[in-house]
């Protein structure tokens, strides 16, 4: 079984929003990169099928030289292979053409990435790829099993979750849940000394059309303070919230 | 050329997020100078769109339909936009809607902009602003493309009435054994209370509750104003609370109306997930707790003996007003 995990690189979450030139690009000076939560659950759940039923595990990122890093930690967390393909990730399509591109020739069974990143948040990649390549797809997916070319999986839907079944190749759209936050891998000497003899590959982009583009960023406007009120007036706080707020 | 949206429906019924989608439709229409059809699947009586300015219903009645599948419901749409010559095609942000959206934007060819919180900047050419960076920031982003895909987050727009004359029209779309390559075995739904993704009103809990034996305030409390009940990492780590009910960066997002945090921290993961929640109110015994920086009205108290009293009062304010 052949298992790709799409990897994100993306700021750690109490990094600092800014933005310079203009608003129109991040500014990432200080901030700290990490492999994308939802991402990390999905490789640690693709090591598991590597560790239990003998499957290769290759991580993929769309993205520049200073991705490499988070890619080296993946493996140093037991990945077998990695690539990097060669290109800015301008925009949501652009990325899942050029994993489609990867996926179609390395025939993968099984593709994990997560249902968003925690930077553009736009929840697209997975889909897209599915679309691009017409594979069956599970999003929002918090379990997975894998018996010869059938898959159990359980979805989250609104209000509770589902069970369901299809067949290989898939392309998942993975969550917390698909192993849980204790499960996840921290990389051990040995798996940081074995990652910098595996193979990174690299790559360059395919054709895409570029079909967005970020223009701008803004930040929210400054809150006002907050409106303490006395816990002995509780009738105000209800006042509050009906005439003013007007919420209730 | 016509604006298309795909009204969700649950059990006969449109969704509030379908019938905030047709408000926001029909401004982006007025702005485009053209109608907005609706796509339904399996709605019945359709009629309560046409006071939210829908001008046109693809009604799709079929029973291969009857339970949400991604890949058949993306094709229904990808058919209805083609039919309709939609150069914009509108959905939700709820789970099967954002299931959905990128299938459909790829099968239109279409660029496509998820989390977009209001109406678009520009039209021409067109820009809409959208969250980025859980919700610490926004991004305004061109669409390219000939055909538009938007997804609107929950609440960022809001429902107005705007009164249009319907027409209903059957529509029989080609879906193919290829659509249902994906089968749902079972569903399980949560007991029949108010689920986090359709409240208006979100009462969340954290770790200062001190054990799952006192979540039966924050029921009650959430009982009297109809909402949701919601908690912290920490709690369902804990197995206090399913995790379904965690809130935040990893967890849900809430962008409701009315978000009650009592015993929360207030950590940077967890407001992730809450900030496009309109008014947040936060009841903590720590006044340095980080909450109260973003917080629009905070009562600095213990939450044992706030939560029963505010109940009771809240109760007592519902009777007078009905
Ligand atoms: C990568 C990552 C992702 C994360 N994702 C999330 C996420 O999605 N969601 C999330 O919630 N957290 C998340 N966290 C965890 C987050 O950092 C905090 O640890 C968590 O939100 C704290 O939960 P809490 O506020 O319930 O608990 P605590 O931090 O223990 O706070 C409890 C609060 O209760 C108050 N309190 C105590 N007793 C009372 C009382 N009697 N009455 C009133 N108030 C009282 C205290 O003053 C305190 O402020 C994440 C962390 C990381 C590192």
């Amino acid at each position: 079984m052949k298992i790709l995990v799409c990897i994100s690189h993306v700021p750690d979450t109490t990094s600092k929003i800014n933005f310079i030139n203009g608003d129109s690009e991040f500014d990432t000076n200080g901030v700290q990169y990490v492999i994308n939560p939802n991402d990390e659950f999905g490789l640690t759940r693709a090591i598991w099928f590597q560790e239990q039923q003998g499957a290769t595990v290759t991580v993929v990122n769309v993205g520049g030289p200073d991705t490499e890093p988070t890619l080296r930690k993946a493996l140093a967390i037991g990945a077998n292979e990695a690539i990097r393909i060669n290109a800015n990730p301008t925009d949501g399509f652009f990325v899942a053409k050029q994993l489609a591109e990867v996926i179609k020739n390395g025939g993968y069974d099984i593709v994990i990435a997560g249902k968003e990143s925690l930077d553009y948040n736009g929840g697209m990649v997975p889909g897209m790829i599915a679309g691009i390549l017409g594979y069956n797809f599970l999003n929002s997916c918090t379990n997975i099993t894998v018996e010869g070319t059938n898959v159990t999986a359980v979805r989250e839907i609104d209000g509770g979750k589902e069970t369901v079944s299809t067949t290989l190749p898939v392309i998942i759209g993975g969550q917390k849940g698909i192993v849980e936050e204790k499960d996840l891998r921290i990389p051990n000497m040995r798996g940081i000394m074995t990652a910098r003899t595996k193979a990174l590959t690299i790559l360059e982009p395919v054709d895409a059309s570029v079909n967005t583009k970020a223009v701008k960023f803004e930040k929210p406007a400054p809150k006002s303070a907050v409106k303490l009120v006395s816990a002995d007036n509780l009738d105000e706080l209800i006042n509050l919230l009906h005439n003013e707020a007007k919420v209730i | 050329m016509s604006i298309l949206i795909y009204a969700e429906s649950a059990e006969g019924k449109f969704k509030k997020v379908a019938l905030e989608l047709a408000s926001y439709a029909k401004k982006v229409a007025e702005s485009l100078g053209t109608t907005v059809t609706a796509v339904t699947v399996n709605a019945g009586d359709v009629s309560e769109l046409s006071k939210y300015g829908v001008d046109k219903v693809l009604k799709v009645a079929n029973d291969k339909l009857a339970g949400f599948t991604a890949k058949a419901y993306a094709d229904v749409i990808k058919q209805a936009a083609q039919k309709e010559g939609a150069k914009v095609v509108l959905l939700s942000s709820t789970t099967d809607s954002i299931y959905l959206s990128s299938l459909v934007a790829v099968a239109l060819e279409a660029g496509f902009a998820s989390n977009v919180v209001g109406l678009p900047v520009s039209t021409s050419p067109f820009q809409v602003k959208r969250n980025a960076f859980s919700n610490k920031a926004f991004n305004i982003t061109e669409i390219n493309t000939d055909v538009k895909v938007l997804a609107l987050a929950k609440n960022s727009y809001g429902i107005f009435e705007n009164a249009s004359t319907l027409t209903e029209e059957d529509f029989n779309p080609t879906i193919g054994d290829a659509d249902f390559g994906v089968k749902v075995v079972s569903v399980e739904k949560g007991s029949g209370k108010v689920s986090i993704a359709d409240a208006d009103i979100v009462v969340s809990a954290g770790r200062g509750l001190k054990g799952p034996e006192n979540w039966g305030m924050v029921e009650e409390l959430a009982s009297v104003l109809g909402a949701a009940t919601a908690c912290s990492k920490p709690v369902s780590d804990l197995g206090w609370r399913p995790h379904g009910e965690h809130v935040g960066q990893t967890g849900k997002p809430v962008a409701t109306n009315l978000y009650i945090a009592i015993g929360i921290s207030g950590a940077i993961q967890h407001i992730a997930g809450i900030n496009s929640s309109k008014v947040k109110v936060v009841i903590n015994s720590d006044p340095e707790a980080p909450f109260f920086k973003v917080a629009d009205y905070g009562i600095v108290g213990d939450a044992f003996e706030i939560i029963p009293q505010l109940t009771a009062k809240l109760k007592a304010f519902k009777e007078q007003q009905s």
